[in-house]
């Protein structure tokens, strides 16, 4: 009880954290260059990035459950293409907001279940797919953006009481999310499979059938992602940006999720997201080259990791 | 001890008919595929992943793998091209700099997973972006040409009609298979996969071991990156992104369990030469790179849930 105790405030630490330094950057960037707090880039850098803060939810989810996934980022591109192609070839559009989220869980649950069954360690299932996806996106399309969208289809350009619906999105699932890993059945035993699979086969939860339910459910939270991905301009790019999934599983570890499974909230891969959109905003501000941008999130998930190990010695 | 032989002769065997199988298929497709010119250029090809999968066979037999190798590559390019075109050095000592920080870069990997004790997975996917990072804001995207025609010799040259890269290969190849099968370090790597705590409680030299072998992958991927350089005679900075899935399939495919404890640098070479007339063979019958990424995944795929598989009859 105790050490549970001690997780939630360790984690809840991490979010206090977080939201700190997100408002410090804020400040400061801003007193260097008070367009920087401009309507216009601050909606930038909520709706180009809310999308990555969706998909670190499921990765979350992920890596709680003590695995990986490095193939995300390859997986929003084919579902951005696939709903692309099905509103360009006449379905409705409300299909192809949908598709994304029931193709994402169909292709996820084939490889939860490759992980679970047949005992395939999740980065080589998932580094596998990640060359399947990229590999087979690229032959299919060509590399060619897909144009012609009809109107209506950008959902990630609408907006409620004048808040981007991306922004939206971004709240109201990370709160699902909350609420389905803290008061549910299924996400105590996301914790449990993480942090003691056999404890938790003691206990008669099934570790083969959460993994399955968390790819799954991981694949459409990818689905969601890709749509927002998919409508935020008036083309769909066939490649998502490089380095996609790195983001997304930096994400997921700064904002608290241990590497080693079991402990962690969603909300803090939300903010850390919103982190990393600001710092990428804020490089460009400061005058910094672009090109330091994954540097800067690689010295981040080091200095995270790092901190995680310490902390868990201390604790024991 | 005789029964782990036994399934790793079974694991070659199967390999090997495989590869002959393989070889016939694709020779029957295509007239140009079994010339000598061909199967020699292949080997060009195949040697800066066949380079890496040397000592990558021995961290993945210690239980553990190295996801930031293709980013050392892409570093150690970087390297080499400011060392001698910005600062002006001559291009010898360009490149044993370049060669001594892609060994500082597996020296730190090795000092995160043994001091810190981070698990491998996480310790190099942050060193993966890190690395990257740190080449793409070094390079500035900007690439550098023009190398002397000397130095062209070992990418593109022969000695003794045989493509100059290749001795080198051979050369890491025989050391490898020397030291992991008949020297007490080779023992010790095992004994690391098997049971690190046992190994360690017996008095073996674990940090230092693993310690040495991700120095050696640093090592061996800026190696492999001054080939690279000299092969296509230019630098640029995402040069050898994903080359660490094409070097993970290669030792799994060779039978390397990647749970550790198994694995020879035989079945490694095997696994190379299999995958790379693979992609060859695709590729001559008209199958487009990008298709055959595909194809590597998939097989990366099979090769793990046949090797899960002959593990489990042998454990019964």
């Amino acid at each position: 009880m105790s050490r549970r105790l001690t997780h939630t405030l360790g984690s809840l630490g991490q979010e206090i954290l977080l939201v700190v330094v997100i408002l410090a950057l804020f400040a400061f960037v801003g007193v260097y260059n008070p367009r920087f707090l401009s309507e216009n880039n601050l909606t930038s850098i909520f709706v180009g990035n809310a999308y990555i803060a969706v998909a670190a939810i499921g990765m979350s989810l992920v890596i709680i459950s003590g695995n990986i996934d490095v193939s995300i980022g390859a997986l929003i591109g084919v579902l951005a293409v696939i709903s692309g192609l099905l509103v360009t070839n006449g379905y409705p559009i409300w299909v192809a907001w949908l598709a994304p989220l029931v193709v994402g869980a169909a292709i996820n649950a084939v490889v939860g279940c490759l992980i679970a069954y047949a005992r395939v360690p999740s980065i080589i299932a998932t580094l596998a797919m990640l060359s399947i996806l990229s590999g087979g996106l690229i032959t299919f399309t060509g590399g060619q953006w897909i144009s012609g969208l009809p109107a209506g289809y950008q959902l990630a350009q609408f907006r409620l009481l004048n808040v981007p619906s991306p922004v939206w999105f971004m709240i109201g699932m990370t709160i699902l999310a909350g609420f389905l890993m803290r008061y549910t059945t299924f996400g105590r035993s996301v914790y449990a499979v993480g942090s003691n699979p056999e404890a938790a086969r003691a206990s008669g939860i099934s570790y083969k059938a959460t993994v399955v339910k968390v790819f799954a459910i991981h694949g459409a939270i990818g689905g969601v992602a890709a749509v927002l991905f998919a409508t935020q301009l008036q083309v769909i790019q066939s490649t998502t940006p490089v380095g996609l999934e790195l983001v997304i599983i930096t994400a997921s570890v700064v904002g608290g999720v241990s590497i080693l499974g079991g402990v962690g909230t969603v909300f803090g891969s939300t903010l850390a997201a919103i982190l990393f959109a600001a710092i990428g905003s804020s490089l460009i501000f400061l005058n910094v080259s672009a090109y330091w941008l994954r540097a800067v999130q690689g010295i981040l998930i080091l200095a995270t990791v790092l901190a995680d190990m310490a902390r868990r010695r201390r604790t024991g | 001890m005789t029964a782990m032989t036994r399934i790793l002769i079974r694991h070659e065997f199967i390999l090997g008919i495989l590869f002959v199988i393989v070889l016939f298929a694709m020779a029957s497709q295509n007239d140009r595929f079994l010339t000598t010119a061909n199967l020699l250029n292949q080997a060009r090809l195949m040697t800066e992943v066949g380079l890496i999968a040397i000592p990558m066979t021995f961290v993945i037999v210690t239980g553990g793998i190295d996801l930031s190798v293709g980013s050392i590559l892409g570093l150690c390019a970087i390297l080499l091209g400011v060392f001698w075109q910005n600062l002006g050095l001559p291009l010898p000592a360009a490149i044993g700099l370049s060669l001594a920080a892609g060994t500082a870069a597996g020296f730190a990997n090795g000092l995160i997973v043994t001091r810190f004790r981070v698990p491998p997975l996480i310790a190099t996917l942050a060193t993966l972006a890190l690395y990257r990072g740190l080449a793409e804001g070094i390079s500035q995207a900007r690439s550098v040409r023009g190398y002397p025609d000397w130095f062209a010799v070992l990418g593109r040259g022969d000695f003794l009609g045989i493509p100059t890269q290749l001795w080198l290969f051979a050369l890491v190849a025989a050391v490898g298979i020397f030291v992991l099968r008949f020297t007490t370090f080779g023992r010790t790597t095992y004994a690391i996969g098997n049971n690190e705590a046992a190994a360690e409680f017996s008095g073996l030299p674990v940090v230092r071991t693993k310690l040495l072998i991700y120095t050696a992958s640093g090592f061996i991927s800026a190696l492999a990156a001054i080939v690279f350089v000299s092969r296509v005679s230019t630098t640029r900075s995402d040069m050898g992104s994903g080359i660490e899935l094409e070097v993970i399939t290669a030792v799994v495919l060779g039978g390397t369990s990647i749970f550790g404890g198994r694995g020879m640098v035989i079945g490694t070479l095997i696994g190379l030469c299999l995958m790379q007339i693979l992609q060859n063979g695709l590729s001559l019958s008209g199958v487009r790179g990008d298709g055959t990424t595909v194809v590597i995944g998939a097989v990366l795929i099979v090769a793990v849930l046949i090797s899960n598989l002959l593990s489990r009859f042998s454990s019964d």
